[in-house]
This record gives structure tokens, sequence and C-alpha cells, in this order.
């Protein structure tokens, strides 16, 4: 269980530090910026399977370790995963974005708006997990 | 090209590399450039190792040739940093490309994404073993191309780079006293402080006087405007400069015919049009009146290029430095053998037709160049400050009152009937100053939804109405002002090239109009090339013209301009046989073989497939073509490197032999199956060491290898209203490739020539992104469908002529506050702003979606500038450059007032079919309606006053119901009726790229009634008189039975003849003795000698006139079977599945009341 909670906050902070330099660029001076900032959405765009992933098998664990509650709290966002690759695009190769289409501004801004909203809660649950690593620890 | 794969060069290394040839023969202005290309590379290092160096000492040695012709100041500061700054001015170069560094990004990234995906690393050392089938084949050296590609994938970010990493030497090196202040004068007193700040101007400046140059720019305008291009907005402007040009210049005693008045150049409708407010001057009203059979200078988008083409190799340096644009005003015949004699030569050219009636040709006119000299420039010096005050002054007096209040008309639907011009409608005009408006962008060219800018993202949403520019970059133009320059004027932020509608704050500073940047004029643009005289910054070509194009130098290069390089991909399978499309299409390459555009260095070279893949090896020697099968289609290697796309003049001989010999060579193939997918990628490596353009010829659904499709469309759907499926791609493999081509400057053109379902859907995806063009011919035969084969010839024929650009890029810039949200068209898109197009043709156009991202209430204007960089045909690279400006508004009223609608209906087709796709049929077509009711009821609760029952709308978008409901009966988005899925998306296809007028005309075809026309009107042009008759509304109730009528839907005509029309139509007309006797089949129009019959033709020619690909006409009788496509082309009609034009109103109406 301890075990488990430490992997899954090195996880989550390497997530949250992911999504980090994409968000960032919303900070940045829109017109010199813009370029950069969609260089690193597309960078992200290779991140964005292994995250799915590691969600999963999160999920997972939380299935075997019977933590229901945080599973239910997880089982949103993995379905809201699922549906996501099942409406991808269609390619040939796993991936998620288009590069044709990912400089429409209505697709970028849905998926900046999706990482801003991804990150909050990967935040929240890597201190509700914190928490809970801590009440572990304290008798 | 033998450049070793070196690694990148340090920037030192390059540096004094650069500088070599430099100190030598190139002027010592040139360092600036050449240090900024190598030290990019180093600093970038996303360009691997390909030829650029090579190509880089090569040209400067082609910029020698533009001369030392500019002030001896210029020079001696700029050698003089070069001697003394160069150590530091190299880390400002170096630092430069990291401050912008916008470009690099997205070439690299794309490439690297895509370049991962193994599906074309086909490892070249797998290919020999292959090779034993083949015992002609050579052994394909170890160096094939899939190996090394993935460095190079990196979307030779030529231009972009080029724009943006390099600084013209003399803005970089301009003297450091003027400084960058920011002026707080409004953008939109540029009309009143231009002018004024124009006559002191510094008379330091050359040896002639500043206002010298006036007559001469004008002039120029005049020659070129009056006759060809009636629909612009320009000429009338011009016209009075013309005059202005006439009224002093009239005591030279030596032109005796300049005086005569004439009328005839304003015989067409665009200049009645112009007119308006320069009639003010009312300066002697002396229209100029030039032969049309005098060549001008400044002739069509073909001459253009060839004009520069031949101009270039001159070692004549006046040429670029006036400009470029007028060596073909330049009398072959005439030595130029001192330089003042060239001088005077232009100047005395370009104003010639002013003096001149009858038909002048070049050579007569030369001998007479000493009697106009320098001196006749001195009389026309003086008109100039009067017409600029004037004009200044009757700037703010511009409102356009009337058309406003015309375009606010609120007019109710429900009760007006006749809602259709006379005459097919004219873009808006912009409400701005009559001096702005001048020399404003041509609507044809660039054209915005709103022609009055809404000030903030909240009042176009209040508008309801879509904002957005339309595009069509590449067209082909009657007069394009041509420069080189050694530097390029641009803004030094924003990298805007210098336009009409910037600022002059001084003499040497200007003000950008994008982003507001005050930058400095670099002295060479203080030299006007036209008059040669300094001083007047704002009297250079660039400032005078909203398009204009440049030869661009070494800085917008990564390699050396390529050469046109044609491909020809063949489908040669069973089913093409049947067909019977390849002896048509060898024929006519054969008949334009001389005419496909090109210099010496121009390639060609063929393959064909069926279920092999056969190249031919063409190489000069052999004595008649060979042919290389390559039977492993699954791992695809090229036979021979150098012998299968081989210099079209070196090989003319074999490749003759080659077309001739094709057709037969598979007549009895009995291969049915078709691998078009390994053909491209044979085609993919074959082409891109060069890039250039792949055209393929498919007839069947491919059916073998990568990229092979299934059928999918279910023909008991195909009227089904549910919704249709398979709007979207069934692989990616034809966007893979397409997105590799585009990165090797490939373009791929489609030519599908299917009788059965062959999946458009996929297959246009490999031109769609590589910013190809699509055909599509359904059904085609060669015996049994005649009409399709008449127009696939005239489309190959114009197809295979027509002007192409290589490797281009087009960047749109607006101005600050404004940003680009979508774009439409075949491209890919490489940034935000930035538009790869491997090949650019002049019959695609774009549309672009914009919004208002901060206010724009501190400007008056809104500018939009499209600057397309592009490689011609002859190996130069050039930037044609559109500027256009509107004006801002903050009323909602002025917004609607300048609602442009065949614009907004334009944009929102396009829109809609993204939203077909994305989403689905009958979701677009429900967004479509209800643009229509949101425009109703935001008109209602915010502008109309009027409690009006009724569907009111103001009178500027009157069409819109009408042609919404137009779209909505389109294949591409029609349901109920039978559509096959293959037509549907190559109307969608169609819709993404067809420029506006040319949709226009297929969305809502014109209709005429021809058997009554009346003189009334008509057109006078040259010595046929082409009739006016009205547009008619295209409902069945305006169509009667003894009656003909013409209707015109863009790429067909169809002249419908009723039962009872006059026999004596017929008669003249079609030639037949009556209406029975009409055959049912009848494509043309016989040429007879009766006046009715010229008319028609005349006015038919007329129609014809401005198209790129010529239309085919169908003679349709009443009774015969097709009268049923005339009829479905009336669309205020109900047919079984879609409503009238009443019930359509109806619908919204109540649709407004939920």
């Amino acid at each position: 269980m301890v075990l488990k909670m430490l992997l899954i906050i090195a996880f989550d902070e390497l997530k949250t530090d992911y999504k980090n330099p994409i968000d960032q660029c919303n900070t940045l001076n829109p017109t010199v910026e813009k370029v950069k900032k969609i260089k690193r959405v597309k960078i992200a765009l290779k991140l964005v399977l292994p995250e799915y992933l590691i969600h999963f098998f999160f999920c997972v664990m939380f299935f075997c370790a019977a933590e229901w509650l945080t599973l239910c709290l997880n089982l949103p966002l993995l379905a809201y995963h699922v549906w996501r690759y099942m409406s991808r695009p269609v390619m040939s190769c796993p991936g998620l974005y288009d590069p044709t289409t990912i400089m429409n501004a209505d697709i970028l801004a849905y998926c900046q708006k999706e990482g801003w909203c991804k990150l909050a809660f990967y935040l929240l649950s890597f201190f509700y997990y914190l928490y809970g690593y801590v009440f572990i620890f304290t008798p | 090209m033998s450049a070793p794969g070196s690694t990148n060069p340090s920037s030192s290394g390059s540096y004094s590399q650069s500088s070599t040839p430099n100190g030598g023969a190139a002027p010592p202005r040139q360092n600036g450039p050449a240090q900024t290309y190598p030290s990019m590379y180093a600093s970038t290092g996303y360009y691997g190792p390909p030829p650029h160096q090579q190509s880089y000492p090569t040209i400067p040695a082609h910029s020698t040739s533009v001369p030392n012709k500019t002030s001896i100041t210029n020079s001696a500061q700029s050698a003089n940093y070069y001697e003394n700054n160069h150590q530091q001015q190299h880390h400002v170069y170096s630092q430069q490309p990291f401050q912008q560094q916008q470009q690099h990004p997205p070439y690299a990234t794309p490439g690297s994404y895509y370049g991962q995906q193994p599906y074309h690393g086909v490892p070249t050392t797998v290919q020999h073993p292959q090779q034993q089938q083949n015992p002609s084949l050579v052994p394909a050296p170890a160096v094939g191309p899939g190996a090394p590609l993935y460095p190079i994938v990196s979307y030779p970010s030529v231009p972009g780079s080029g724009q943006y990493g390099t600084l013209s030497p003399s803005q970089s090196t301009s003297t450091p006293g003027v400084m960058p202040i920011q002026m707080s004068a409004p953008l939109h007193q540029y009309n009143s402080s231009q002018p004024t700040s124009t006559p002191p101007v510094h008379p330091g400046y050359g040896g002639a006087p500043p206002s010298q140059m006036v007559p001469t720019v004008n002039g120029q305008g005049t020659t070129a405007h009056q006759h060809y291009d009636p629909s612009h907005q320009a000429p009338q402007s011009y016209d009075s400069y013309g005059r202005v040009t006439h009224s002093t210049g009239g005591p030279a005693a030596d032109r005796p015919p300049s005086g005569t008045p004439s009328t005839s150049v304003h015989s067409s409708p665009g200049h009645h049009q112009g007119i308006y407010e320069i009639q003010i001057f009312k300066f002697q009203c002396l229209t100029l009146n030039v032969s049309p059979s005098f060549s001008l200078p400044y002739s069509g988008g073909e001459t253009s290029s060839s004009t520069t083409g031949s101009a270039s190799p001159l070692p004549n340096s006046y040429d670029s430095l006036e400009g470029g644009s007028y060596p073909d005003s330049m009398p072959p015949s005439n030595d130029m053998t001192n330089q003042a004699q060239s001088y005077s030569s232009y100047g005395y050219h370009t104003m010639q037709p002013a003096y001149r009636q009858g038909p002048a040709s070049r050579s007569d006119s030369s001998p007479s160049h000493d009697l106009y000299g320098q001196p006749s420039y001195q009389q026309y010096s003086q008109p100039f400050p009067d017409l600029s005050q004037l004009s200044a002054a009757l700037g703010g007096l511009s409102g356009v009152p009337e058309l406003e209040v015309e375009a606010l008309r609120p007019v109710n639907l429900l009760q007006e009937r006749n809602l259709l011009p006379p005459r097919p409608l004219e873009a808006p005009e912009p409400n701005l100053s009559a001096d702005l408006r001048k020399v404003n962008c041509s609507p044809q060219t660039f054209r915005c939804t709103l022609t009055s800018v809404p000030q903030t993202q909240a009042l176009l949403n209040k508008a309801r109405l879509p904002l957005g520019l339309l595009l069509h970059p590449f067209r082909d133009l009657q007069q394009l002002p041509v420069i080189t320059s050694n530097t390029i004027v641009r803004c030094r932020s924003c990298r805007t090239y210098i336009n009409p509608f910037v600022t002059f704050l001084d003499q040497r500073r200007w003000k950008c109009n994008l982003c507001y940047r005050v930058n400095d004029v670099p002295d060479e643009f203080m030299y006007n090339p036209v008059t040669r005289s300094y001083g007047e910054p704002h009297k250079r070509p660039e400032v005078q013209n909203a398009t204009v194009e440049f030869i661009a130098s070494s800085d917008y290069m990564l390699r050396p301009p390529q050469p046109a390089v044609y491909l020809f991909v063949l489908d040669v399978s069973h089913n093409a046989v049947e067909a019977g499309y390849l002896k048509y299409l060898c024929d006519s390459i054969l008949e334009n073989l001389d005419k496909l555009p090109g210099d010496t260095r121009t390639r060609i070279g063929f393959l064909t497939f069926d279920s092999t893949i056969h190249f031919y090896n063409l190489q000069e020697g052999l004595s008649q073509p060979q042919m290389l099968v390559v039977s492993d289609i699954d791992d695809v290697f090229i036979p021979s490197h150098d012998s299968l796309m081989v210099n079209l003049k070196e090989s003319k001989e074999l490749v003759k032999d080659l077309l001739t010999s094709l057709p037969a060579m598979f007549s009895q193939s009995r291969e049915t199956h078709s691998a078009l997918g390994p053909a491209l990628q044979a085609a993919f490596k074959l082409m891109s060491p060069t890039g250039g353009r792949v055209t393929v010829f498919l007839t069947q659904l491919p059916t073998l290898g990568a990229g092979m499709l299934q059928s999918r469309e279910d023909p008991n759907q195909r009227s089904s209203s549910k919704g249709v499926q398979h709007l979207g791609p069934a692989t990616d493999f034809y966007k893979k490739l397409a997105l590799d081509c585009s990165g090797q400057q490939i373009g791929v053109d489609l030519f599908l020539l299917s009788s059965q379902y062959a999946d458009l859907t996929s297959l246009a995806c490999m031109s769609k992104y590589s910013a190809g063009s699509i055909f599509y011919y359904p059904s085609f035969h060669h015996l049994h469908n005649p009409a399709q084969l008449e127009k696939f010839q005239r489309d190959l024929g114009r197809y295979l002529t027509r002007k192409i650009g290589f490797e281009a890029v087009m960047r749109i810039r607006c101005t600050k506050g404004l940003s680009i949200h979508t774009f439409h068209g075949n491209f890919f898109v490489r940034s935000t702003d930035l538009l790869s197009l491997a090949n650019v043709n002049p019959d695609s156009a774009f549309a672009v979606q914009m919004s208002i991202e901060d206010s724009l209430a501190d400007s008056s204007l809104a500018c939009f500038q499209a600057a397309l960089l592009y490689t011609s045909n002859k190996g130069k690279r050039r930037i044609r450059v559109h500027t256009l400006c509107l004006p801002v508004v903050n009323q909602l009223s002025d917004v609607y007032a300048g609602a442009d609608v065949q614009a907004i209906t334009c944009l929102l087709a396009n829109m809609a079919i993204d939203r077909s796709i994305s989403s689905s049929l009958s979701d677009a077509r429900d967004a479509l309606v209800n643009a229509v009711v949101d425009l109703v009821s935001a008109y209602k609760s915010n502008v109309s006053s009027l409690q009006q029952s009724g569907l009111v709308v103001p009178a500027s978008m009157r069409l819109f119901p009408l042609y919404i409901l137009a779209l909505l009966k389109q294949r591409a988005l029609r349901t109920g009726t039978s559509t096959r899925l293959d037509e549907r998306v190559f109307a969608m296809c169609e819709f993404k790229t067809q420029p506006l007028q040319q949709l226009m005309r297929m969305v809502h075809p014109d209709l005429y009634r021809l058997d009554n026309m009346s003189d009334q009107g008509a057109l006078h042009l040259n010595d046929t008189v082409v009739p006016q008759p009205p547009l008619l509304h295209l409902s069945a109730e305006r169509v009667s039975r003894d009656g003909a009528f013409l209707m015109d839907c863009g790429n067909v005509f169809y002249l419908w003849i009723g039962k009872c029309c006059n026999e004596m139509f017929i008669r003249d007309v079609l030639g037949c003795p009556n209406y029975a006797s009409i055959p049912p089949n009848m494509n043309h129009i016989p040429e007879l000698e009766t006046p009715l019959s010229e008319r028609v033709r005349a006015f038919l020619d007329w129609l014809q006139d401005n198209r790129a690909f010529s239309s085919t006409i169908h003679v349709v009788r009443d009774d015969a079977s097709a009268k049923s496509t005339f009829f479905l082309h009336l669309v205020e009609d109900r047919t079984d599945s879609a409503s009238s034009y009443s019930e359509f109103l109806q619908h919204i109406q109540q649709q407004m009341s939920k």
C-alpha cells in the first residue's frame, strides 16, 4: 500500500511536470509565443498515450487495493480517456492529434482547456493521495 | 547539388566562406544577407546538410547584376559597415533568428512527428535482392532515397526562415540617429499627412525634382488598367492622374494625338462604378484610348513571369533597378547602349499610351525617344500637389453616405420578390477615402466578408456574421508590377512588406500599418527607379500598388530554386484501358509539351501502374524509351536514379516516342488490379530530391498494396435523408503521404476518371494536404460519354499550360488585434499564419476565418496582407504581396452596411463542409439555416427600428437566404436526392478550392433569356456588341416555353430551348430548321453569320472571358431527359426533397418565433 502510494506520488508529479510547459504558455505573450506554444503542444502529443496508460494503471491498482472511493473519483476521467481515444481521427499509428487540424483555433483552444482541467485534477488527486499517505503513516 | 553532406557549418566558417565571393564581385551591400544566411544555419541547426552552401555562392552572383546604381552614400555606408562592424553585426544576426524563432519550430516538428512513422523508411539495403526480376535494371546505388530521409524531412523552411531571419542590410545599418519614435498620429490621417509632408522633400537627393516621378508612375497605371481590367476599382483614379498628365502635358507640340477625348474605355461597367469621387477633381476630362492591340508593359501573368525570366539574364542592371516590371515595355530592338537612353525609354514608354491612339508597335516608338526626354517630365510636375491636396481634403468627406443608406435599407423578404440585381452582383466598396480605395487590392484577389470590420469581438458576435477573408492569391493577373531591389522593405518587428497603407512619418521613417512600429526607410528605397529620383519613398511602386511582386534574393531561399519537374502517374489497368483516357491524355501532353511552364531545366517523367509499377527510362541517347517493371509493390524501390526524370529539352524525342506508343502499349492489358499506393510511394521517392508536381490519373479504387481501399458506399443509402456516412477518410495513408510530399515540396494533383465508386474521400487527402488540385470525371468513357471527354480535354489543356509556382508558402498577416482562426483550402498549415503549398496554381483559392482578439479601437483601419513566396517556373524566387485595407467601425449598422453577401456565403459554405465532415451533414445544414435565422433576429433586435412584421434584413444581405437555400440544394450538402458519395465529396472539395466568382456561379447560377435580347445597356468591346440581358430569378415561373434561356453554372452552360421557342432563334443561332430537329446531344453553338448568332456568341464569349477553365455548353431541349438537370438548378423551386424559397422563408420565420 505504501509502496503504491509512493509510486503514485512519483507519477503524479511526473505528470504535472509534463503538463506544465504547455500551460505555462498561456500566460506568455500571444503574438510571439503562440508558435512556441503550438510546438510544445506537439511535443506533448507524444505524452498523451503514456499519460492515458499510467492513469489506467492506477485505476487497476486502486481496483486491486479495493480503494473504491479513489477509484470512483478516477473513473470519469478514465471513461473520458477511452472516449477520447475512440473518437480520434483516422490514423494508422497510435496517437491522438492530427497535425493537419491541430492549427485550427477551436481544436487548439480545446486541447489547452483540456490540459488545464487535467492539471487541476491531477493536482487535487496528488494532494488527496498525499493525504492518504500521511494518514496511513501517522498512528 | 553535389554539396557533400557535411555537418552544419560553424558560423564563422561559413561567414568567411561567404565573404569571399562578395568581396570580389558583389557589391559590398550584399554582405549583410550573406552573413545572415549561414549564421542562421548554425544557430538553428534545423537544416541538415543539403546543398545550401553550394547554392549560396551562386546567388550573390545573380544579385551582382543588381547594380551599384543606388546612391553612393549607400554603398559607402554599407562598405563601411562591412569593414568595421561585421563582428558586431554578426552577433546581431545570429540573435535575430532566435528572437523570431517562430518559423523554425513548426517546420521541424511536423517533419519529425511524421518522420517517426516507419512506413516510408524503406531500408535501402533491402532493395538489392529484389532486382533479379529485371535484368535491365541498374543496381540501385546504396544511397537510396529512403534511408537518409529522416534528417532532411525538416520541411525545408525555405521561405519562412528567409523571411524572418534576414534583415535587410540597409535596415540594420541605418543611421543610428533615426530613433523609432512612436508617433501618436492616428492612421487615418494618412491622407492628409502624407501629401503635406511631400512638398518639403529633401531636395538634396538626386538630381531630379521629386515631383517628376508622379506622372510616370501614374501614367503606367493608366496604360495598364484602362482596357484590361474593367472591374478593377483602381482605374478611375489612375484615370484622373492620366488626365492630369494630359492637361499639363498639353503644350508639348509634338504629340498631336494626345488630347483626343474618347470614351471607349468607359464602356465597361466597372469604370462607371468607379467614378464617384474622382469625378470631383474634374481635371480636363480626357480619357485615354489605348488601343487594345497595344502590347502593354504589364502583361498577363504568364508574360510577366517570362518577362523577368528573360530580363534577369541581361547584365543590364537597370532592369532590376527599375523594378523589373517594365522590361517588357522596352523595345527589344532598342539596344540600350547607355543608361540615359534606357531610362528615357522607360519613362517614355510608360507614358506612351497616353499619347497614342492607334495601335502602336513598340519598334516604331523607339526612334522618338529623344523627343520626349527628360524635359517633358518637368511639365507634369505641377499638378500633383494639387491633386494630393484635393484628395486629402476630400478624404474626410468620403463617407459614401448614399451607398451606405442603400445597403442598410430594410428589405422585407416576404414582400419583395424581385431581389436580384439586373447584373451579377459586384463586391461592395469598402467605405474608405478615395485615396485608399484607389490603391486597395482587387476584390477578385482579396475579399473580406465584412468590408467594415467590427471593432470588437462582441460587436462581431452581435452581428451574427462570420468574419473572414477569401483569397485568390495566385490568380492570373492582367497587370502586375514586378519589383527587383536589393532590399525588400519590411517592418522589422512583424515583417510586413511595405504597402500602400503604411504611413510615412517623414522622409526617413515609416510606420507599419499592422503592428504600428516605426521603421526606417532604407537608403535604397529613397530612390525611385521609375523616375530615377531621390527623396520620395512614397512614390515607389510598392507604395502605389496593393498587389506587387518582388523578385526575392537569396535570403528567401534555402536551396537553389528548383526547376519545374513534372511526373505523370498513369493508371493502365484494364479499367483504364476500357475508359480510354490514355490516348487523349497522351495527345494532350504531346500537344502541350512545348507549352509546359518551365525553362531549360524542366524535367519530366512518366510512371504507369496496374498491379505492378512501370518506370520509363528516357535517358538521352537511348534509341527508344525503356520500360522498367517493378513488381514488388510491398517494398517499392527506384530502379534507376538519373534516367527516370529527364530533362525535357534533351530527351524530347524520347518523350514524344513514349507518348505516342503508350496508349497502344497497354491496349491488351488484362490486369484489373490497381496498386496506387505503391505507385505514389515510388513517385514520392522519385521526386523527393527536387520537388515538383505529380499528376495522378486514376480510374478505379486502389486494390493492391499500401493504401488499398474498400468500397464503402451503399448505393441504397444515397438518397437517405438520415445522414451521409463515410465523409471522412478510410485510411490516413494518403494524408501521411501528402504530408511527406508537402515536406519535400511535391504537389500531388489527382484526376479521377472513375465510373464506379473510388472512395474519393480518402484519395482526395493526397491533394488536400499537398496543395494539389482535384479533378473528377464521373462515368468517364471515351465513347459513351463525349461530354465528359470534351471537358477532360479542355481541362487538360488548361491544366498543362497554366502557370505554376513551386515550393511556395503563404503567410497572412493582419492588423494587431485580429487573428486567424481557421484556414480553408488545399494546403498544410505549418503555423498559425503560415500555409505550406508545395505547388501553387492560379485556379485555387483559399478562405480564412478570422477572429478579433483585441479591440481595434485604436485604429480606424484594419489591414490584411497575404504574401506568397514561390519559385516561378523559370526558377526565380518571387514574392507576391496583396494588401487589403478596410475601415473599422463601431456601429452595428455600419457592419451590416458593409456586409458582402457573396463572400459570407462562400465562407459559410466552407465552414459547413468542415462541419459536415467533423460532425454530420444534417448538423451542417442546420447550422446554415441557423445562420439565416440568427442574422434576421439579430438585425431585428438591434438595428431595425421599424416594427415591421415579416423577415426584415438589410438590403446588403437581401440575397442571403436565397444563397443559403441554394447552398442547401448543392450536391455537396443536399439530402434526400440521390447523390453519389464521390460526387458529393468532389463538390465539397470544389467548395474549398474554387475562387469566389466561380463558386457563386455554381451555387447560384446566372439565368438569362437569350431570344429577346435588346441592345439596351450593351457593352461595346472592340468591335463587337455584347448584349447584357438582365438576370432572372432561378424559378420555373421565369422560364417560359416560348423562350430560350441560358444558365451559367460556372463550369457548364445550359441553353434551354422551350417547346414554342421562336423558330428564328433556333434557325439563326442553332442552325436547325425547327425545334424538332435539334439534336439531343448538342454541345456547341455553330458559328453562323446571322446577327443574332453573333450576338449570342459574343455574349457567351464575354461570359467565358475571365474563366480559367472554359465551360462546356449543353443545348437542352424541353422534352429531353437532360431537362431535369436544368431544372435541378432552379433553386427557388420546390423539389421532391427540398423546399421552395417561400417555404424556406416561412421556415425561417417559424424558427425565429420559437
